[in-house]
């Protein structure tokens, strides 16, 4: 039996909050433990003092001098999971500072959350995921090259996507609106095989990723079921053709956004999240359902107008789309809404993600709204750079998984 | 005997004087005691679920962390049910440790504004600061009446 990933936690709040539980659930879930970094009550006044952060709560000393102990080695670990409270500022500044602290200083994977009462295993199921796969499994992102005939499939919150690859090639894709997950998927699925022109059981692996991952997974036998920050990590390096050397990758998807730094294929670290769908995919196809256009069209739409010609501020939805009423009542261009939603969601990604990831050059936006041509623009004027968008972007995770899964076929033989 | 909040409420040196001096002390280990010792429910590692925090909305609102409502549900309802307290204010982290920086801010006002008896002290630091302080403690828990003699 392989040894469970060890992930060592450093917080303040969750056994008050009552999700402890939740934490241990999800690390389990993945085939993961958590632990505390045990530390003597000396190490921890040396240790909080030496680091120079000068804050009051203690659990938060401990935090910092238990982290101390994780980069000097003096305590191993495979991962770090930190956590704090959902609006505490004092938790905001311990969780960022002591993340860059542990990317600085060492090679360690690092994920952090700020949670609530309500947070659950299944919301911490794909940041736990991605740090074990990062910990122990860097072998199977090592792949460059897709060989043989694989299929890979992503069950989005939005989307199903398929594709088909035989030696390095994308065959055949299909791409359907999600609604039922399973049936989305068997569409989409059959889609690609159709345009590729090859039979289900000529398939020699198959993968799975996105929300619907487990349940698609299992119906059609994936020999790898893989959360999607880091098989999109792998398919954005391989559709980029930037296999070696840093990149960033973001993804704004229909429910949440993912923001990664990866190296030489390889994640490191990364954020997860999205306060609210106003930061998200899903603000942009209300936008265009409101503007009366296609989500296809709103990006060239976008293009013709004027952001800074309509205050908008989607933090949340719901003032997003007040925003939104209010700059049509007022007699605003569509053009100029358009391209308002589109800098809105990319200010939102902006400030809630990417302040948390260092941001390396090139930057490869990816998945559906990657296509929204007003949107890369808005993130290429917020970011201050030219932003890559490979061919086939909105199949990502598909073509991430495909590529991954190619790695079981020797297995199999 | 009288109920004695003690702050820090994880002190086990303050509940222990405020036994010896013939009263109930009231911290946090009777809250989590509470709660380990309830049949029914599994929340390791202290057995708060995610109906604490809410309970806490009594004491904090709804946009104070949850942590800091997780922690008010247990000790508010000690505070409630307090009628003195004792105060140790910079106490060494060996002395009781309490994680939460807001939380106590927020006990610490709780207490000092609910009108009952409190001693305020500063955490000695010499071995003649130590005497006085627990001469101090002493004196308080006497004047509070109907402790030991």
């Amino acid at each position: 039996m392989t040894a469970p990933v060890r992930i060592a936690q450093l917080s303040c709040g969750p056994e008050y909050s009552g999700i402890q539980k939740e934490i241990n659930d999800a690390a389990a879930a993945v085939g993961a433990e958590i632990f505390y970094p045990e530390i003597s009550l000396k190490e921890m006044q040396r240790d909080y003092g030496a680091f120079g952060l000068d804050i009051r709560s203690p659990d938060l000393k401990l935090a910092i001098a238990r982290a101390k102990a994780l980069v000097e080695g003096r305590i191993e670990t495979d991962g770090v999971f930190i956590a704090t409270c959902f609006r505490c500022a004092e938790g905001a500044i311990v969780r960022n500072e002591l993340r860059r602290y542990i990317v600085e200083k060492s090679t360690l994977p690092v994920v952090s959350y700020s949670f609530t009462e309500r947070t659950t295993a299944g919301t911490l199921l794909t940041r736990m995921e991605a740090l074990t796969t990062i910990a122990r499994r860097r072998a199977l992102l090592a792949r460059e090259v897709q060989e043989g005939l694989t299929l890979g499939v992503d069950s989005g919150s939005s989307t199903t996507k398929a594709v088909v690859m035989r030696d390095n090639r994308i065959i055949g894709k299909g791409w359907v609106p999600t609604t039922e997950v399973a049936k989305s998927a068997e569409e989409a699925i059959g889609n690609a095989l159709s345009e590729a022109g090859v039979k289900r059981d000529e398939i020699q692996a198959a993968g799975a990723t996105g929300y619907g991952r487990h349940l698609v997974g299992s119906r059609i036998k994936a020999d790898l079921i893989q959360e999607e920050l880091t098989v999109n990590s792998k398919g954005a390096v391989y559709l980029a053709d930037h296999q070696k050397g840093p990149c960033t990758v973001i993804d704004i998807g229909g429910m949440d956004n993912k923001a990664i730094t990866v190296y030489d294929g390889i994640p490191g670290t990364f954020t997860m999240g999205g306060i609210c769908a106003g930061a998200s995919g899903r603000f942009l196809e209300m936008t265009a359902k409101r503007l009366g256009v296609e989500i296809t069209e709103l990006g060239p739409l976008a293009m013709k107008g004027i952001s800074r010609n309509v205050p908008m501020n989607s933090y949340c939805i719901v003032f997003g789309t007040q925003s939104l009423v209010n700059a049509l009542s007022g007699g605003s261009a569509p053009e100029d809404v358009a391209a308002a939603a589109c800098h809105s969601v990319a200010e939102q990604v902006f400030e809630q993600q990417l302040q948390e990831v260092e941001i390396k050059e090139p930057v490869i936006m990816v998945g559906g709204t990657s296509l929204i041509e007003g949107l890369v623009h808005a993130m290429g004027l917020l970011l201050q750079t030219k932003i890559v968008v490979p061919p086939n972007s909105q199949y990502i995770g598909a073509v991430g998984s495909a590529l991954l899964a190619s790695g079981f076929i020797r297995e199999k033989r | 005997m009288v109920k004695v909040f003690i702050y820090p409420t994880t002190s086990l040196i303050l509940s222990d004087l405020v036994k010896r001096f013939g009263h109930e002390p009231l911290g946090s280990a009777l809250g989590i005691r509470e709660r380990i010792q309830t049949a029914g429910f599994e929340s390791p590692p202290l057995q708060i679920t995610p109906e604490e925090p809410k309970k806490g909305l009594h004491w904090a609102a709804v946009e104070v962390p949850s942590g800091v409502r997780g922690r008010m549900a247990i000790m508010g309802p000690q505070i409630d049910a307090a009628d003195a307290a004792i105060i140790i204010n910079d106490a060494d982290l060996a002395f009781g440790c309490m994680g939460c920086a807001r939380t106590n801010e927020l006990l610490i006002y709780l207490l000092r504004t609910k009108g009952m008896p409190v001693l305020n002290l500063i955490y000695p630091t010499t071995e003649e600061e130590g005497i006085a302080f627990v001469a101090a403690i002493r004196k308080f828990l006497g004047s509070l009446g109907g402790g030991a003699p």
